[in-house]
C-alpha cells in the first residue's frame, strides 16, 4: 500500500501541476508537485521501515495486464524486495529534498511550474524503473526516464548548447537502448517470460544453452550479459557511451543533481544487480563489466583534474564513481555495488546542490578559476560541501570511504586479471579523486575571489529552502556510510538482500573482503590523502605549479582538458558521415538512381501532352466516368480471359 | 441474412458525393452543404464502423458480419463482404480518419464540392477494399483508391503537384498490372475469386514464386517497400494535408494488409521462400529511408520519409510468420495509423497558420504555442516508440517476433530507434526550440477548439493502446493465430503439391 503510494504520488502530483496549471496559477503547481513529493518521501520511508527493519514480507502490489500475446505477457506490478525497497527509498527522499530546494532555485525562472512536472513525472518514472517485476516495465521506466532528461537537459530550449546537449542525451542513450532492447528480445527467447523471477529460477538450466552470433556457438546468457550491460552502459555514461553526460549540464542545476548523479544514471547499475542472477552465470560479461568500469572510474577521474566548470568537474566524477559502481558488479560484490549507489546519491546530489548554491550566489557563473574566497559569503554551503567532497574522496568517517573500500577490497580479493586491473585503475582513481574535489573546493571557496569585483560583493548565501535540504544531504553524507555498512554489506548481508541480489558467487568475495592484507586494504587510503596533499599543494601553497605543469606537458595537458578527444573522435566517425550519408541517399539515392526512370517517364508524360492542363479543367464527374468504363473494361477483359 | 452493416458503410459515403451533384442554387450554397454533408455521411460511417468494433467477437474463427450475393454467376464472382480480426481494425481507422481529414480541410476553397466527393469516394474504395472477401472485388477497389487520390493530389496539391500525381498514378499502376495477372492466373486454377476458397487451394511453388513476385510488385509499391517508396515522398509533400493524412494512414497499410491476406495464406511456400528477401527490403527501408529522412529540410517531407521507415518495420513483423511479430506488425500499423495521422494534423496547423514548413525558418514555437508544442512532442514520442505510447507496443512485438528469425533481423530492424530519434529531435528543436527564424512566423496563436478536438482523441486513443494494448490485441489474436497455423500446416507436409496443378 505504502509502495504505492510512493510510487504514484509524484505522478499525481505532475498531473495535477500540469491539469491545473491553467486555472490554478502557479503557486498551486508548484506546491502540489512539492507536496506529493514529500508524501511519497514519507511513504518510501515508511514503506522501507515497515519490510526492511520490522520484516513484514515482501510481496508485489497492484499487479495488471500489459502487454498480453501468445507468451510475451509483461504486466504492470510493484515489486517489494529489498533491492527495490532502498532504491525506493533513495529515490523519493532524494528527488524530495531536490524539489523543496527547486522552490528556491527556479523562483525567478518564467515557466517553474513546467520545470516541476518535469522532475515529479521524472520521478515516477525512475519509481516505475525500480519497482518493476520484469524486463518491459523497467524498460518503461527506462525510457521515461530518458524522455525526461531530455526534456530537462534542454529545459532552457532556446539556448543552442541546451538543445544539442538534449538531443545528444537522448540519442547516446538510445544506442544503449537498442542493445538493451535487443537483450530483452533474446532473453524472452531463451526463457519465454520476461518476469525477474521465472528468468531467474531457469537460469541453471539454461547454462549450457549457446545461441549462434558471429558465426560462432556462444553461451546465451554470456550475449544476453553483454547486451543488457551495453544498455546499462549508455543510461550509466560509462567509457564509449559517456560523451552525453557531461554535456548534459546544460540543464538547471537541480536537474543535474536529481538526474546524473543520484537517480537516472544509477539505473545502468541497479539493472545489472538486478540482473545478477542472471549475470553472475556468465563470467566472461562479468570481466567486461569489470574493465569497463574500472577503465571508466580512471578515464574520468583524469578528466576532472583538469576541467575548470564546476558543473562538468561533479559531472566526470559521478562517471568515475558510477565505473566503481560497476567494478563491484563485476567482481562478485553487487551489495556493495549498491552500498557505494546508496551512499554516491547524497553526496553527490549534496556537492551539485552546493555547486548550484554557490552558482546561484554568483549570477550563474560556473567557471571555477573565476571564484575563490567564497567561504565566508557562503558558509552553510561551504561547509556542506566539504561534507560531500570528504565523502567523494573516500576520508573516514564520511560514507564514501566506506563503500568504496569495500569495491576495491572486493576487486582485490576476487582473483582474476581483470579484478586485479580494477583494483590498480580504482586505487589510482581513488587519488585522482580525492585530487579534483579537493582542487575544486580550495579553488572556490579558498584563496583570493577572482571574479569581477561587483559579482563578488553581491554573492550571498540562499535561502532557506536551499540551504535546508543542503545541510540533510550533509547529514546522510556523513552518517550513511557508518548506519549502513553493517547492513548492506556486513556479516548479515545475505540476510539484509535476502533473494533480491544473487547469492552464490559473490558470497565467497563479500565473505572475503575482511581477509585482505592490510597494505591491499590501505592504499586506496593512502592514495587519497596523498591526492589531497598535492591538491593543498597546487592551489594552495604554491598556485603557480599546476600551470608549470601544463605547460611541461603540453601534449597530455591538452589531450586530458579535451576528454581523451572522444567528442571529436565521434563526431569524425559517426556524426559527419551520418549526416554526409544522408544527403548522399536522398539526392543521389532516391532522386537519379531509383527515381530516374519513373522520373524521366513523368517528365515525358508532363511535358509532352500537358496534363497539367486537362487536369485542371475537368470535373470530378468526367473522372467518375472514366473509373467506370475502365472497370468495364478491366471485368470484360476477366471475362474474355476466363 | 443479418443486417448489412458492411454494405452500408460502403455504400454510403458514395450516396453521399451523389447528393452533393443534386443542383443547390449559388456555388457557395453548394459548397456549403458539400462539407457538411461531407462531415455527416463520414460521422455515420464511423458510428456504424464503431458499431461492428462493439459487435464484434473476438473469440470466432473465420470472418464476421459476412455478406454474400450473386454477382457472375456462371463464372463463380459474387460480392463477399466480411471481417476479421486483421481486416476490422483498417475499416476502423479509415472510418475514422475520414471525418478528421474532412474537417482538417474545412478550409479548402476551391472546387469544394468536388474536393469533398472525392474523399467519400476515397473512403467507400478503402473500406470497400479492407472489406471485400472476393479477389476481383478486392481488385477493384484496390485499384479505384488510386482515382480519387490522384484527383487528390492532382487538383488540390501543392505547386509540383502534377509530377507528384503522375509519378503516383505510374508507380501504382504499373504495380499493380502484374496483380492483375496473378488474378486472372488463380482464378483459372480455382475456378473462383472467393478469397476463402483461394486460401485454401493448393499451388505449385514454382508458381507461387511467381505470383509472389507479381502482389510484392503491386503491395509493395502500396506500402512502399524500399526501393518502390519514391513515389512517395513527392505524394505525400504534394498532396494536400488531408490527402496526405489519408494516404499516410490509411492507404499505406493497403499494401501491408495485401501481403497479411494474400501472400501468407495464399502462397505459403514462396512467402517462406521469399522471407529473407523481404526482411533484407524491410530493413533496408528502415535504415535508408531514416537516414533520407536526416538530410530533409521540410517538416511534412520528413514525416512523410518517417512514415516509410515505419512500413519497414511492419514488413519484417509480417514475415516472422509468428504470432508476436505478425500482431507486432499489426499493431504499429494502427498505431502508425493514428500517430502518423495526428503529426500530418499538427503540420496542417502550421500551414492553417501561414506557416513555412520548412525547418531553417521555423522555430521557438514552444513559446508561443505551448499547447500545440506538448501534443507534438508527444506525436513525436509516440512515433520513437516511448513506451506507454502504442508505439513501443507494436516495435517490442516486432522485436520479439524478429528476434526468433535470427539476432541481425532483430537487431537492423531496432536501428530504427537510434535513427527515428535522430531525425524526429531535429524536427522538434527546428520548429519548437530554438528562437524564431522568420518574421513570417512570428504570428501566431495557439490551438483552436476544432484542432483540440482533432488532435485530443488520437492523443488518448495512442496513450490507450499503449498502456491497455489488449484491447487491439485480443481482437485480432484469433485471426492471427489461425493465419499462422495455417502457414506451418501447409509447411510441414512437402508431399501436399504432386496435386497442385488441375
Amino acid at each position: 500500500m505504502f509502495i504505492a503510494i510512493a510510487v504514484l504520488a509524484p505522478l499525481a502530483g505532475a498531473l495535477l501541476a500540469a491539469l491545473f496549471r491553467p486555472f490554478a496559477g502557479r503557486t498551486f503547481a508548484v506546491g502540489a508537485s512539492v507536496v506529493a513529493l514529500i508524501i511519497a518521501a514519507a511513504a518510501g520511508i515508511i514503506t522501507d521501515y515497515r519490510h526492511l527493519v520490522l520484516h513484514v514480507p515482501d510481496h508485489l502490489v497492484m499487479r495488471g495486464n500489459w502487454i498480453n500475446v501468445a507468451q510475451f505477457t509483461p504486466h504492470w506490478a510493484l515489486r517489494q524486495d529489498t533491492l527495490s525497497l532502498v532504491m525506493v527509498g533513495m529515490v523519493t527522499v532524494v528527488s524530495a529534498l531536490i524539489h523543496i530546494y527547486s522552490v528556491g532555485y527556479m523562483a525567478h525562472d518564467r515557466t517553474e511550474p513546467r520545470f516541476f512536472v518535469y522532475i515529479s513525472l521524472f520521478t515516477f518514472a525512475m519509481l516505475m524503473l525500480v519497482t518493476a517485476n520484469n524486463l518491459v516495465q523497467l524498460f518503461f521506466g527506462w525510457e521515461g526516464v530518458g524522455l525526461m532528461s531530455y526534456l530537462l537537459i534542454g529545459y532552457w530550449y532556446d539556448r543552442a548548447a541546451a538543445n544539442a546537449a538534449a538531443i545528444k542525451a537522448f540519442i547516446v542513450n538510445r544506442v544503449g537502448d537498442l542493445f538493451f532492447a535487443v537483450g530483452i528480445a533474446l532473453t524472452w527467447l531463451q526463457f519465454h517470460s520476461v518476469s525477474f523471477d521465472t528468468i531467474f529460477a531457469a537460469v541453471p538450466q539454461a547454462r549450457s544453452a549457446t545461441y549462434h552470433l558471429f558465426g560462432a556457438d556462444l553461451p546465451v546468457l554470456e550475449v544476453i550479459a553483454i547486451l543488457l550491460f551495453i544498455g546499462a552502459m549508455g543510461k550509466s555514461a560509462q567509457l564509449f557511451l559517456h560523451t552525453w553526460l557531461a554535456d548534459a549540464m546544460e540543464g538547471p542545476t537541480p536537474i543535474s543533481a536529481l538526474i546524473h548523479a543520484a537517480t537516472m544514471v544509477t539505473a545502468g547499475v541497479f539493472m545489472t544487480v538486478r540482473m545478477t542472477p542472471l549475470i553472475d552465470a556468465a563470467p566472461v560479461a562479468l570481466q567486461v563489466i569489470t574493465i569497463i568500469g574500472a577503465a571508466t572510474a580512471f578515464f574520468a577521474a583524469t578528466i576532472g583534474c583538469v576541467q575548470n566548470d564546476i558543473k562538468r568537474i561533479i559531472a566526470y566524477s559521478t562517471c568515475s564513481q558510477l565505473g566503481y559502481m560497476f567494478i563491484a558488479v563485476g567482481v562478485g560484490a553487487a551489495p556493495a555495488a549498491m552500498f557505494h549507489l546508496i551512499n554516491h546519491a547524497f553526496f553527490k546530489a549534496l556537492l551539485f546542490l552546493g555547486a548550484g548554491s554557490v552558482i546561484h550566489a554568483l549570477a550563474d557563473e560556473q567557471d571555477v578559476r573565476k571564484m575563490g574566497g567564497l567561504w565566508c559569503t557562503l558558509p552553510i554551503t561551504y561547509v556542506t560541501m566539504w561534507f560531500g567532497a570528504l565523502a567523494l574522496a573516500a576520508i573516514p568517517p564520511f560514507s564514501g570511504f566506506f563503500s568504496k573500500d569495500a569495491i576495491l577490497a572486493a576487486a582485490f580479493a576476487d582473483h582474476t586479471s581483470a579484478s586485479l586491473f580494477a583494483w590498480v585503475a580504482g586505487s589510482l582513481g581513488a587519488g585522482l579523486t580525492a585530487f579534483y574535489i579537493v582542487r575544486l573546493m580550495l579553488l572556490v571557496f579558498h584563496g583570493k575571489p577572482r571574479g569581477p569585483a561587483d559579482t563578488m560583493a553581491h554573492a550571498h548565501e540562499s535561502p532557506a529552502v536551499m540551504v535546508g535540504p543542503l545541510v540533510v544531504l550533509a547529514i546522510g553524507a556523513l552518517t550513511s556510510g557508518f548506519l549502513l555498512a553493517p547492513r548492506f554489506i556486513g556479516k548479515a548481508f545475505a540476510a539484509f538482500w535476502g533473494t533480491s541480489i544473487a547469492e552464490p558467487h559473490h558470497a565467497a568475495v563479500m565473505h572475503a573482503l575482511d581477509g585482505i592484507p592490510a597494505w591491499g586494504a590501505e592504499l586506496p587510503l593512502l592514495l587519497a590523502i596523498a591526492g589531497i596533499g598535492v591538491a593543498y599543494w597546487f592551489y594552495e601553497l604554491s598556485p603557480a605549479m599546476p600551470g608549470k605543469l601544463a605547460n611541461a606537458m603540453p601534449g597530455l595537458y591538452r589531450f586530458v582538458l579535451n576528454k581523451w578527444y572522444f567528442d571529436e573522435a565521434y563526431d569524425a566517425i559517426f556524426v559527419r558521415p551520418a549526416l554526409r550519408l544522408a544527403h548522399l541517399i536522398w539526392r543521389v539515392g532516391d532522386d537519379e538512381v531509383i527515381d530516374g526512370v519513373p522520373s524521366g517517364l513523368a517528365r515525358l508524360t508532363t511535358e509532352a501532352s500537358g496534363q497539367a492542363v486537362r487536369l485542371q479543367s475537368g470535373s470530378i464527374a468526367i473522372y467518375g466516368f472514366i473509373m467506370l468504363i475502365g472497370l468495364m473494361v478491366l471485368v470484360t477483359v476477366f471475362l474474355l480471359a476466363r | 441474412m443479418s443486417f448489412p452493416i458492411l454494405s452500408l458503410m460502403i455504400w454510403l459515403p458514395l450516396v453521399g458525393a451523389a447528393l452533393m451533384f443534386i443542383p443547390q442554387g449559388s456555388d457557395a450554397a453548394g459548397a456549403r452543404n458539400a462539407r457538411w454533408i461531407a462531415l455527416w455521411t463520414s460521422l455515420i460511417v464511423l458510428v456504424l464502423a464503431a458499431i461492428t468494433l462493439v459487435d464484434f467477437n473476438p473469440g470466432i474463427h473465420g470472418f464476421q458480419f459476412t455478406e454474400t450475393a450473386a454477382w457472375i454467376p456462371q463464372f463463380h464472382i459474387a460480392y463477399r463482404l466480411g471481417l476479421d480480426g486483421i481486416s476490422l481494425f483498417f475499416v476502423v481507422l479509415s472510418a475514422l480518419l475520414t471525418p478528421i481529414a474532412i474537417l482538417a480541410s474545412w478550409r479548402e476553397m476551391r472546387r469544394v464540392r468536388d474536393y469533398m466527393a472525392a474523399f467519400l469516394l476515397l473512403e467507400t474504395m478503402t473500406i470497400g477494399m479492407f472489406a471485400s472477401l472476393d479477389f476481383l472485388m478486392f481488385y477493384i477497389f484496390f485499384e479505384a483508391v488510386l482515382i480519387p487520390m490522384y484527383l487528390i493530389i492532382g487538383v488540390w496539391g501543392g505547386e509540383r503537384r502534377i509530377h507528384a500525381a503522375i509519378k503516383f498514378f505510374i508507380f501504382t499502376l504499373a504495380g499493380s498490372l502484374p496483380m492483375l495477372l496473378a488474378l486472372v492466373w488463380m482464378w483459372h486454377h480455382a475456378g473462383t475469386t472467393d478469397m476463402l476458397t483461394l486460401m485454401h487451394t493448393p499451388i505449385a511453388p514454382h508458381i507461387q514464386d511467381w505470383l509472389f513476385i507479381a502482389f510484392l510488385a503491386s503491395f509493395g509499391v502500396k506500402a512502399a517497400v524500399w526501393p518502390l517508396h519514391t513515389w512517395l515522398p513527392d505524394a505525400y509533400g504534394e498532396a494536400p494535408l488531408p490527402g496526405t493524412i489519408m494516404l499516410a494512414a490509411v492507404l499505406s497499410k493497403m499494401g501491408a494488409y495485401g501481403f497479411l491476406r494474400f501472400s501468407l495464406p495464399m502462397l505459403p511456400q514462396a512467402s517462406a521462400y521469399f522471407a529473407p528477401l523481404m526482411f533484407a527490403l524491410g530493413i533496408m527501408g528502415v535504415i535508408y529511408i531514416s537516414f533520407a529522412a536526416l538530410a530533409q529540410t521540410d517538416m511534412k517531407r520528413m514525416i512523410a520519409y518517417s512514415s516509410v521507415a515505419h512500413m519497414g518495420l511492419i514488413i519484417v513483423g509480417i514475415f516472422t510468420f509468428t504470432v508476436i511479430g505478425i500482431e507486432g506488425a499489426l499493431f504499429q500499423m494502427v498505431s502508425h495509423g493514428l500517430v502518423i495521422a495526428a503529426l500530418f494534423l499538427c503540420v496542417g496547423i502550421l500551414l492553417a497558420r501561414g506557416h513555412s514548413l520548412r525547418l531553417d525558418q521555423l522555430g521557438g514555437l514552444a513559446t508561443r504555442m505551448p499547447v500545440f508544442a506538448a501534443f507534438l512532442m508527444f506525436f513525436v514520442m509516440a512515433n520513437v516508440g516511448l513506451p506507454g505510447t502504442s508505439g513501443f507496443v507494436g516495435e517490442i512485438l516486432v522485436m520479439i517476433g524478429a528476434i526468433q528469425i535470427n539476432f541481425w533481423v532483430a537487431f537492423l530492424t531496432g536501428t530504427g530507434m537510434i535513427l527515428s530519434v535522430m531525425y524526429m529531435l531535429v524536427m522538434v528543436r527546428r520548429v519548437l526550440f530554438d528562437h524564431a527564424r522568420s518574421i513570417a512566423n512570428a504570428v501566431i496563436g495557439d490551438l483552436s477548439a476544432k484542432e483540440w478536438l482533432m488532435l485530443a482523441p488520437l492523443a488518448i486513443m495512442v496513450l490507450g493502446l499503449g498502456f491497455i494494448p489488449s484491447g487491439l490485441t485480443t481482437a485480432f489474436h484469433t485471426a492471427v493465430t489461425d493465419l499462422v497455423h495455417a502457414h506451418v500446416a501447409a509447411m510441414s507436409p512437402p508431399s501436399h503439391f504432386a496435386m497442385a496443378r488441375p
